[in-house]
C-alpha cells in the first residue's frame, strides 16, 4: 500500500475553481471501460428507499415529533428597511404556554455570516428576522408573535434591480449598491468588435425565480446538556454542523446533524439559515427539543432565490466565425453577499478568440439570493444562447451549424487545460436527429391552426460536475453477509442512496438488496454537500474503493474458512464462488461470529492539468398562439454528456425534472415585488406559478453515456444541474424561429410574447 | 382570548383507514393537523396549508380532498383514508408499486398526495385515459418535476388493477 501523502486538489464548484489541500492514502482504481456494465451499475434500478416513500413511512424533518418537543416561530420585518428601536415582548412572554422570546435586545451574541447578531438592529428586507418565540405548540407560538410590539423607524428602501443600480437610489450599502462580482478577458474584444463584419448588441432580462421546495426549510434541535443533535432538511449535513458550531461556540464533536429524507432543496438548502440557530438556542436554554419550520410565505421571503439579472451582450462575427463576445451583467443579490455570476458559459462554452465579461452584484432590500440549481448558468445561458441565435439570424447561418463550428475545441479556453472528455458534438448530432432539425425552416412553419406558428430551437449546456475530494466511505459486513455502507453525504431526492448502493454491490459482488446505506449523518467521515452536481462524482469513487477493500478482506476471510486460496474465490451476487462450489456469503460470515470486516475508501484528487466538464444540448419544438402570446412547448429533446450513467432510471428522472423547472423559469415563474412596499406579492403557490402535470411536454432523454475514464474511477460526472441550464434558451430560440419575434425576458409570459410580436410587427 | 385560540374540543367519530375511531379535537382543527399532530400520521404532508399544492391529499369517502382545507369535525361519520392505510398485509397498492417501478418521484414529499389522488381516480374510473390521469394529479404540485413518470405510474397501476 502506498503511504499517506498530502497533496493539492483542484475542483470546480458552482462555476468556480477551488484549490484545496487533501490527504491521500493508497492507490486509486482504474475506471471501467466503455460498455462495461456491472450487474447493477449502468442498469435502471428503482430506488432502494422506494417503499418508505410510497407508504408515508419515510420520516422527513417536518415529520419529527420528539417527546417534550416545543415549537419556535419567527417574527419577521413588515418593512423592507427599518431600524428596530424597541421590542416589547411582555405580553407574549406572559401568555401561558410560551416558553421564551428572543430579539435583538436579549439574544446572546451569535456569529452568523460575518454578522455578530442574530437579529439586526437595522432590518434590511421584508421578512428579515426580528424576534422568535418558543411555545408548547406551533399555533401558540405564531399567535404569540402577534403580541410582540415592535417600534420601527422606517428607512428608505429599494427592491428593484435596475432602480437600485441607478445613482439616484438610496444607498443601502455604505459603498453603494453596485459591487464587482468578477471579470474575465481573453484576446481583444474591442478590436474584434471594431473590425467585425456583423455585430449585435442586445439586452436580456431574467426575473427572480423562487425555489419552493415542497418541504420548507426547517430544523429540530435537541440539546442533552452536553451535545446538540439537529435534524435539518438540508443539502449539506456538514455545512449545517460547521455553521452551528461556529454560531454557538461549540466543538465539532458537540454538534451532530442528521438528514435521512429531505423534501427538495434545489440549492436553497445548501446554505444555512437562522432558524436552525434559533431552534438550537431555545433548546440549549430550555433543555427540550425545539422545532422551527418555515411557512410557505417565509420560504418565499427569507430562504433564497435565483437573482433577477440584467445582461448586455455584444457579439461580433466575420465570415462564419464568431470573433468576439462581450457580456456585462447585473444581478439582484438582495441581502446576499455574493453573486451567481451569469458569465460562466460565455467564458467557457465556445471556441471564440476574444471574450470579455464583467459581472456586477447589486444589493437591494430583498431576501438574499441562494444557489438555485446551476446558479448564474441558467440566467447566463438564456442570454448567451439567445444571442448566438440572434447573430446566426443576422448572418444567415443555421444556428446549430454556427455552434458546431465553435464547439470543436478540446481545450478549456479559460485554463488552457485539455478536457478530460468532451462529446458536445455528439450531443448536437443525437439531438438534431431526434427533434428533426433538418425540417427546421427559417421563419418557422404553420402550426395546428391558422393563428399558430411552429418552430424549432436549441441551446447548449456547459457545467462542471467533476466533484473531488475529500469524501470517504466505509463498508462493513453484518453477520449474515450483508453489507452496511456509510457515507457522509445526503440524498436530496436525486437518488444518491440508490446509486452508491449500486456501486457498492457491484464492486463487492453482492445483490443490491444486500447493501444497506447509512447517510445523512455527521457521525460518518466527511462527505460533501449536495451542490454543484458533485455528489456522485465525489462520493462514488470513494464507495468503490471502500467496497473493493471490503471484498478483498472478505475473500481472504472466506479462504480461511473454506480452506482454499483467496485467489481461487470470487463473490457473485452474494455467493462465494470457488471451483465447483457456491456458498452463500452469509454461511461463511456465520462462522466468523462477531468478527467484523471493514473496508475503507477515499476520493482521490482530480487529475492534474485536465478540465472536467459536463456538456449537453436541448432541442425544443414549440407552437406559439399569435393572438394570445401563449407558448405551447410540444417537445424537448435533452442530450447530456455527463460520463457514465450509474442508474439510467433515476438519471432520466433528473433530466425530466430539470427541464420542468427550466420551463417554469422560461414561461411562468417570476417573483413579483411591490416597489413601494418592498413586499413579495406572490409568496405562495397560487400566484407564483410552478409547472403542473398539465404543463409538461413530451420529453426525450438521451445520454452520450461514455465513461469519463480520466475523471475518476467511476467515470461518472454530475447530472443535477446540467438539465436545467439550456432549456429556456432552446424554447426562446424556438419561439423566435416560429414567429420571427425575439423575447428577451424570462419568463416569456404571454404579455412579453405579445409585446415582442408587436415590436416585430406581427401582432 | 384563550377561547379564540382554542375553541371547545368536540368528539368526532369517523372511520380512519378502515378502523372506527373517536377523537376529541378543537372544532377549528383541520383534518391535516389532526392527522399529523393528533394522530401522528405524518405521511400526509403540509406544504402550503392553503389548498394550492395537493401534498395533503387524502380520501374522504373515497374521494380525494385537500385535508388542509377540510375540518376534522366535517369528517364525522365518514371514511378517511391516508397513505398509511393503502398497503394490505404488507402488500403495496398497485399505485404505490407503480410509483416505485416508474421512479415517479425524486424527493418524495409530494408522493403521498399524488398516490392518493390516483387511488381516488382508479376507484371511480378503472380505465382512465392518459389525459384523465394527468387531470387527476393536476392539483398535486411536484417541484422535482416527476410528472411524466407520475402519469406513467398512474396508467400502469390502472392496468395492473385490471
Amino acid at each position: 500500500m502506498s503511504p499517506l501523502r498530502v497533496t493539492k486538489s483542484r475542483d470546480e464548484f458552482e462555476g468556480e475553481i477551488y484549490e484545496s489541500t487533501v490527504v491521500v492514502e493508497g492507490r486509486d482504481l482504474a475506471a471501467p471501460r466503455d460498455g462495461a456494465a456491472g450487474d447493477e451499475v449502468g442498469r435502471p434500478r428503482p430506488r432502494v428507499d422506494g417503499r418508505a416513500r410510497v407508504t408515508g413511512a419515510a420520516v422527513y424533518t417536518h415529520d419529527l415529533h420528539l417527546a417534550g418537543m416545543l415549537h419556535a416561530a419567527i417574527l419577521r420585518s413588515p418593512y423592507a428597511r427599518a431600524r428596530v428601536k424597541r421590542v416589547d415582548a411582555s405580553k407574549a412572554e406572559a401568555l401561558p404556554g410560551v416558553r421564551g422570546v428572543l430579539h435583538r435586545f436579549n439574544a446572546p451574541e451569535v456569529e452568523f455570516r460575518q454578522e455578530k447578531a442574530l437579529f439586526r438592529d437595522e432590518v434590511r428586507f421584508l421578512g428579515d428576522e426580528v424576534a422568535a418565540v418558543v411555545a408548547d405548540s406551533e399555533g401558540l407560538a405564531r399567535y404569540a408573535l402577534t403580541l410582540i410590539a415592535v417600534e420601527y423607524e422606517v428607512l428608505p428602501h429599494v427592491v428593484d434591480l435596475e432602480e437600485a443600480a441607478s445613482p439616484r437610489a438610496p444607498k443601502i450599502d455604505p459603498d453603494g449598491n453596485v459591487h464587482d462580482a468578477g471579470s474575465y478577458t481573453r484576446g481583444d474584444t474591442r478590436r474584434a468588435l471594431r473590425e467585425a463584419e456583423a455585430t449585435i448588441d442586445v439586452t436580456y432580462r431574467t426575473s427572480t425565480q423562487m425555489h419552493n421546495a415542497l418541504e420548507t426549510h426547517g430544523a429540530v434541535a435537541s440539546w442533552d446538556g452536553e451535545r446538540l443533535t439537529v435534524w435539518e432538511s438540508t443539502q449539506s449535513v456538514f455545512g449545517v454542523r460547521n455553521m452551528l458550531k461556529d454560531a454557538l461556540g461549540l466543538a465539532p464533536a458537540q454538534v451532530r446533524v442528521l438528514c435521512e429524507h429531505m423534501g427538495g432543496g434545489f440549492g436553497a438548502k445548501l446554505g444555512t439559515y437562522k432558524y436552525a440557530v434559533i431552534a438550537s438556542l431555545f433548546s440549549m436554554r430550555l433543555g427540550r427539543p425545539v422545532r422551527c419550520v418555515l411557512t410557505r410565505r417565509e420560504e418565499n421571503l427569507a430562504a433564497g432565490n435565483r437573482s433577477a439579472t440584467l445582461q448586455r451582450l455584444r457579439l461580433a462575427s466575420s465570415g462564419d466565425r464568431i470573433t468576439a463576445i462581450e457580456h456585462e451583467t447585473w444581478s439582484n443579490s438582495g441581502q446576499g453577499r455574493w453573486a451567481a455570476n451569469p458569465t460562466g458559459p460565455t467564458n467557457t462554452l465556445y471556441d471564440v478568440a476574444n471574450v470579455s465579461s464583467v459581472a456586477h452584484r447589486v444589493t437591494t432590500n430583498a431576501g438574499a439570493l441562494s444557489a438555485f440549481r446551476a446558479p448564474g448558468y441558467v440566467e447566463g445561458t438564456f442570454a448567451l444562447e439567445s444571442a448566438i441565435d440572434e447573430l446566426a439570424l443576422r448572418i444567415g447561418v443555421d444556428p446549430l451549424a454556427l455552434r458546431r463550428r465553435h464547439a470543436r475545441s478540446r481545450t478549456d479556453p479559460r485554463t488552457g487545460n485539455r478536457y478530460s472528455l468532451k462529446r458536445l458534438l455528439d450531443c448536437y448530432t443525437i439531438g438534431a436527429k431526434e427533434i428533426g432539425w433538418s425540417e427546421r425552416r427559417a421563419g418557422g412553419t404553420r402550426g395546428s391552426a391558422p393563428h399558430r406558428r411552429r418552430g424549432l430551437g436549441m441551446a447548449s449546456q456547459i457545467w462542471g460536475g467533476g466533484g473531488g475530494p475529500p469524501a470517504y466511505a466505509t463498508v462493513h459486513f453484518e453477520t449474515d453477509g450483508t453489507a452496511v455502507l456509510r457515507v457522509g453525504v445526503q440524498d436530496i431526492g436525486t437518488g444518491t442512496r440508490t446509486a452508491v448502493a449500486q456501486v457498492c454491490a457491484d464492486e463487492i459482488g453482492l445483490r443490491l438488496d444486500q447493501v444497506r446505506v447509512r447517510l445523512g449523518d455527521t457521525e460518518a467521515p466527511y462527505g460533501p454537500g449536495s451542490g454543484g452536481s458533485v455528489t456522485l462524482a465525489s462520493i462514488g469513487p470513494a464507495v468503490r474503493l471502500a467496497a473493493h477493500d471490503a471484498r478483498a478482506k472478505v475473500l481472504r476471510a472466506a479462504a480461511g474458512i473454506l480452506e482454499v486460496r483467496a485467489q481461487e474465490l470470487r463473490l457473485e451476487r452474494g455467493m462465494v464462488v470457488s471451483e465447483g462450489a457456491r456458498t452463500p456469503l452469509g454461511d461463511v460470515m456465520k462462522k466468523l461470529d462477531n468478527s467484523t470486516l471493514i473496508g475503507t475508501g477515499l476520493r482521490h484528487p482530480n487529475p492534474d492539468g485536465l478540465a472536467l466538464k459536463t456538456f449537453g444540448a436541448h432541442f425544443a419544438r414549440v407552437e406559439v398562439d399569435l393572438r394570445t402570446g401563449e407558448i405551447f412547448v410540444e417537445k424537448i429533446v435533452a442530450v447530456h454528456d455527463v460520463g457514465r450513467i450509474v442508474n439510467p432510471l433515476a438519471a432520466a428522472s433528473q433530466v425530466q425534472g430539470g427541464i420542468v423547472q427550466a420551463l417554469g423559469f422560461a414561461l411562468t415563474e417570476e417573483r413579483i415585488v411591490d416597489r413601494g412596499l418592498g413586499r413579495v406579492m406572490n409568496a405562495n403557490l397560487e400566484w407564483y406559478e410552478i409547472p403542473t402535470a398539465m404543463d409538461v411536454p413530451e420529453i426525450v432523454v438521451r445520454f452520450v453515456g461514455a465513461p469519463d475514464r480520466r475523471a475518476n474511477n467511476l467515470g461518472a460526472k454530475g447530472l443535477g444541474e446540467p438539465p436545467i441550464i439550456p432549456a429556456a434558451a432552446a424554447v426562446a430560440n424556438a419561439v423566435a424561429n416560429a414567429t420571427g419575434a425575439r423575447v428577451r425576458h424570462a419568463p416569456m409570459t404571454r404579455a412579453r410574447v405579445l409585446a415582442a410580436l408587436s415590436m416585430a410587427g406581427i401582432a | 382570548m384563550a377561547s379564540q385560540r382554542e375553541p371547545a374540543a368536540v368528539d368526532v367519530s369517523l372511520r380512519l383507514n378502515g378502523r372506527d375511531v373517536t377523537l376529541r379535537v378543537p372544532a377549528h382543527r383541520s383534518l391535516l393537523d389532526t392527522l399529523r399532530d393528533t394522530l401522528g400520521l405524518t405521511g400526509t404532508k403540509k406544504v402550503c396549508n392553503e389548498g394550492d399544492c395537493g401534498a395533503c391529499t387524502v380520501l374522504v369517502d373515497g374521494r380525494p380532498v385537500y385535508s388542509c382545507l377540510t375540518l376534522a369535525v366535517a369528517c364525522a361519520g365518514k371514511h378517511v383514508e391516508t397513505i398509511e392505510g393503502l398497503a394490505r398485509d404488507g402488500d403495496l397498492h398497485p399505485v404505490q408499486q407503480a410509483f416505485i417501478d416508474h421512479d415517479a418521484y425524486q424527493c418524495g414529499f409530494c408522493t403521498p398526495g399524488q398516490v392518493m389522488s390516483l387511488v381516488g381516480l382508479l376507484r371511480e374510473n378503472a380505465s382512465p385515459s392518459e389525459d384523465e390521469v394527468r387531470r387527476a394529479v393536476s392539483g398535486n404540485l411536484c417541484r422535482c418535476g416527476a410528472y411524466t413518470n407520475i402519469v406513467a405510474a398512474g396508467l400502469a397501476a390502472a392496468k395492473a388493477k385490471r
